[in-house]
Formats: C-alpha cells, structure tokens, sequence
C-alpha cells in the first residue's frame, strides 16, 4: 500500500470510522433507557460496604 | 466460597513468579558476566539482588503461610504498600526538585566535580521520574487496585501477581533512577530508562493490565464504574506508548546503549506524541480515576452527571492521543502535523472542562463541607488547577503563542500548576482519604496539619506558577528582542542572569511543596498507627459557631 493509499483511506473512512465510534459513545450516554443505570452508578462511591466500617 | 475460589484462582501463581524470578537471576548474571560496561554491571547486580530477594520472599510465604491469613473480602494490603510506597518515593522526588532548583540559581551548590552524579543533567530526569512514575505511578496503582475492588465488589485477581505487578514495579523505579545517576538515559524525556529497564516494564505492565482486567472480570456489579475506564484507558494506553516509543535495537545484550528503531523527524514526532500522552494517560486519565471516586466519596455526593462523565471520557480518549505534535512547532516536522497537534489541543478545552465542571459540580449541596474539610479542599483545588493548566496548554500549543513560550520556562511554569497543583493535590487528597480507611482509623490524626499543609503547599504552587511565568515570558522576549541594526540584543548569559531572581523564587516556593508534603508524611505515619486524635480537631468549629449565635 502506498503512503497516498493509505493517507486516503485514513482521511476518508478512519476519520468515518472515529466519528462514528464517537457518535455511538455520545449515544449511550444519552439514551433515555440508561437513565436509571446511571443514577445508580453516580452513587457507586457512596455505597456501603459491609467490609468497610469506615463507609 | 469467595476464598475457595480465590485459591483455585491463585494455583500455580507461585511457580510462575519464582520461574519468572530465576529466569531473572540467569539473564542478570550472564549480563554481568559478558559486559565490559561498569555501570551495565551494577545495574545487573541490582536487579539480581531484587530477583533473589523476591524468591526468597516468595519462599518463605510458601513454606510458612501467615497463620493469619484469612483471606477477607478485599487486598488491601498492597494499597496499604502502594499509600507508603507513594509517600516515600513522593518526598524523594520533591527533594530531588528542589536540589535541581537550587542548583540552577547557585551552580556549584551541589556539583562535586569528582561526583558526576551530582551533575544537573543526570538529577534532573532523576527528578521527573521521581515525581512521575515513582510518585505518580505508585499512587495509581495503589488508588486503581482500591478502586477496582470496591466498584466492582470483587478481590483483586491473580492472586500474588498483585504482588509481582508492586514489587516489579519499584524494581523498574530503583533501575531507572540509579541508572540515571551512573549516566545511563535514551536520551528521550520521560522515557530515559534504558532497552532492558524498558522490557522489564513492559512484563510488569501487561501483568497489571491482566490484573486490573480480570477483577473487572470478576465484578458483582453489572455496571462498569467509569472511574475504572479511565484507569483502564491508563493502563492500556501506557502499554502502547511505551511499547512503540522504546522500539530500539540495542548495541550488545550485555550493554546499555541502543538505537532507536526510528531516525530523524519519525523519531522526534514518535517520542512526542509518546510524551505528550504520558500527560494525557498516565498524569490525567489516571489521576481523573481517582477524581471520579475520592471527589463524591469524600464529598458524600453521587457525580454531577454521569452521562457528562461519559462524554468527558470518550471526548478525552479520541482528542488527546492526537495533540503530541504541538512539541515540535517550528521543526522539521511537515506543517499540517503542527497544525493537526494544535487543533486536536485547542478541541482538548471542552472535555478537559466539562470533567472539571463534573468534579466540581460534585459538591453541589455539599459546598459549605470546603470550609471545615481541608483535604476535600485539596481535592476540589486540584480540580481548579485541572482546569487552569488545561485551559493554558491549548493556548501555549497555538503555534504564534508558542514561538514565545517554546524552550523558555514558561514551560516548566505550566508542566509544574498541572503536576503540582492537580496530580500533586489530588494524590495528597487521595492519600489523606486512603490511610485512615486501610488502617481502620475513625479519621486522620491532625486536620489542623492538613490545614497548614494545604496553605503551605498552595502558597509554593503560586510562587513556583507566577515566577516562571515572569521568567519564562521575559526569557522568551530578550531571545527574539533585535536592535536596531537588526542584530541580536541580549546574549543567552544575559538571559540566564536575569533568570536569577526568578530561579531564587522557584527554589523556595519548591522547599514550600516538600515541607507540605513533610507534615503530610507524619500525619498519615501518626493516622497509621493510630495516635489517638486530638480532642479538637477543628479548633475554629465551636468559636464560629458561638459568633454565628
């Protein structure tokens, strides 16, 4: 593969590639059903741990 | 249950580690025996020793187990290890700081001719590496193995490879650092130690990946917590730096020089985005890992918001392995590769800013805690500074910018607020949470220290960010500063007398860092051994709230 080859298969479908691996991340954190896993999980710190009687 | 499966879990772990061992002690004599290399030969030496002393240790736990050892829910022992392990090595590298610092205001303060050791060239990566990877590397270590276990609800996996990832770990430091002092460096910043010292990371670090990855494995709860991403994005990101940027062939296998599998403008572009992103993984992800549990934790608040924490890791993840080219402005490096570093780095404001809107939006509801909590304060401080040296990189990164601040210490001004003010306070925070936690203390033994190491250690910070800042600024105007017959005005001597005062400045507001972090080294010590509290630990609390009346 030459360097233009591979430089133009970067710019065109990586850069299609990265946006759209964005674009998923950006979609989980948003989507409506997640809603409750994500409270629960901004608590995960706080939780209490039987083990830990400093919690 | 859980230990039963622990033991089938840990099986031949032992032998691996003493074969691992062995297999040490061989390479290391016959390194020794084939080098004409002095130093190669203490290095070799050094490391047979640590591997005997690691079989020994592994030895004596087989043939007498601790009668105690029950094995509880969580390994906490090894945090335990990693909270003094991180203050030892924190204090070590300060005080190299400011022996450096000093030595650049009053040269011959600490230069002993007869002792090339003592040369700034070889204290000064001693220094950074003291700092980074021994403080730094040991407090993410210990925070991520504290982390793990309690968000997943699970032992740490491997058994004694924990141990071997710890251990390992302060082989590589102490190899790095003597090395340093005997002459022996790649040459590449941050990425000084030599081919072997390189090697023996790599196997530590993919043991410490396979251990942090099989507690996530393990885990009792559904949800990855995100603070462990950011850990794993750590781990895994510093494997591929380090692996790639330390490709090399060296001269003989029993000598410490080698070559860079890469030459010229390849090599400087390789080793930059390798040091740009040691800033990104190891100094920022890492550390923003221990922002996500010791923040709410210690401000008994859940996260802001943590889809916003999402979007900041996966926003932070795509920018930041892009930036390393803004290092190389007005080089031999093509143009578009400057101006692609600069823009990835401008892009970098809006998820270094909204992870520090998260950390400090954490303690909605809980603000009124900054005044009575010293070591929240620290933590939420260290998130300020976050955001301040995130939102002055971007700016020194745009190329008109940076053709004044490059090679000046500007530089050193800004690399200081993010590894002072941000890795250095949210380790100090993380530490002061952690000793009475693994101790089973019912809280520190003074606040009123923490309160004077925090005043302390800020008042360094300022008077360390704002004399660069001046040095560095005027350093860099009387180098482009002409006369009228179009001739350089100032020649570099000049530049390096006006420093002067400035270093003077630098090398107390540096004493001022270590002395906090002095008084933070007897607290946990005290905290530890469980001194009992004193009786008023707010002394400020009663009198405050009779005014109030």
């Amino acid at each position: 593969m030459t360097y233009e080859a591979a430089s133009h298969f970067a710019q065109t479908w990586g850069l299609a590639f990265a946006v759209a691996l964005f674009l998923a991340a950006v979609l989980y954190a948003l989507w409506p059903n997640n809603r409750a896993t994500f409270e629960n999980a901004a608590r995960a710190p706080l939780n209490k741990d039987e083990d830990d009687d400093h919690a | 249950m859980n230990s039963r499966q622990n033991a089938s879990d840990v099986g031949y772990s032992p032998l691996a580690i003493g074969l691992v061992l062995v297999i040490g002690i061989a390479l290391t004599i016959w390194g020794a025996a084939r080098t004409h290399d002095g130093p190669f030969a203490i290095q070799m030496y050094t490391a047979m020793g640590a591997f005997a002393l690691g079989l020994f240790a592994l030895v004596r736990a087989y043939i007498t187990p601790n009668p105690n050892a029950v094995e509880s829910r969580y390994e906490d022992g090894i945090v335990k290890a990693g909270v003094i392990a991180s203050t030892f090595w924190g204090i070590a590298g300060l005080l190299v700081g400011v022996i450096i610092a000093l030595q650049l205001s009053f040269p011959n303060l600490f230069y002993f001719q007869d002792f090339g050791w003592t040369n700034f060239g070889r204290m000064r990566p001693l220094h950074t590496s003291a700092v980074i990877f021994a403080f730094g590397g040991n407090v993410l270590i210990a925070t991520s193995f504290y982390v793990v276990q309690r968000t997943c609800r699970a032992r740490l996996a491997g058994g004694p490879w924990a141990w071997f990832v710890f251990w390992g770990y302060q082989l590589f430091i102490l190899l790095a650092g003597t090395g340093y002092l005997l002459g022996i460096t790649e040459g590449r910043e941050y990425a000084e130690p030599p081919w072997y010292v390189d090697l023996w990371l790599t196997l530590v670090w993919v043991v410490y990946l396979l251990v942090f990855l099989g507690t996530i494995w393990k885990r009792q709860e559904k949800h990855i917590y995100v603070a462990n991403w950011f850990y794993l994005a750590f781990i895994v990101t510093i494997a591929m730096l380090h692996i790639v940027n330390n490709l090399a062939l060296p001269v003989s296998f029993a000598d410490t020089f080698s070559y860079s599998a890469f030459s010229g403008v390849q090599d400087a572009l390789t080793q930059w985005w390798y040091g740009h992103n040691a800033v990104g993984f190891f100094l920022t992800a890492g550390f923003l890992a221990i922002m996500y549990y010791f923040v709410p934790k210690q401000a008994d608040r859940p996260v802001y918001s943590y889809r916003l924490s999402i979007i900041h890791f996966w926003a932070l993840i795509f920018l930041y392995i892009w930036a390393g080219p803004h290092h190389l402005h007005y080089t031999a490096l093509p143009m578009w590769a400057q101006t692609l570093g600069a823009t990835f780095s401008i892009m970098l404001w809006m998820p270094s800013w909204g992870g520090m809107i998260n950390g400090l939006m954490t303690l909605s509801g809980a603000w009124d805690k900054l005044r009575t909590d010293p070591v929240l304060r620290m933590l939420v401080v260290s998130v300020a500074f976050y955001g301040m040296s995130t939102f002055e990189g971007p700016v020194m990164s745009i190329r008109a910018v940076n053709s004044l601040s490059h090679y000046t210490d500007w530089t050193i001004g800004h690399v200081h607020s993010g590894a002072l003010g941000w890795v250095g306070f949210v380790s100090f925070g993380a530490l002061y949470c952690l000793t009475p936690w693994l101790w089973r203390r019912e809280r520190l033994y003074s606040t009123a220290l923490v309160e004077w190491h925090f005043w302390i250690a800020t008042l360094g910070i300022v008077l360390y960010i704002t004399s660069m800042w001046v040095a560095g600024v005027m350093q860099g105007l009387m180098w482009r500063a002409y006369n009228e017959l179009g001739f350089l005005q100032y020649s570099f001597v000049e530049t390096v007398e006006a420093m002067h005062p400035y270093y003077i400045i630098r090398a107390v507001g540096g004493l001022l860092y270590l002395i906090g972090a002095l008084l933070m080294a007897y607290n946990l010590w005290r905290t530890a051994r469980g001194d009992a509290p004193e009786a008023v630990t707010r002394p400020n609390a009663a009198p405050a709230a009779v005014a109030a009346e």
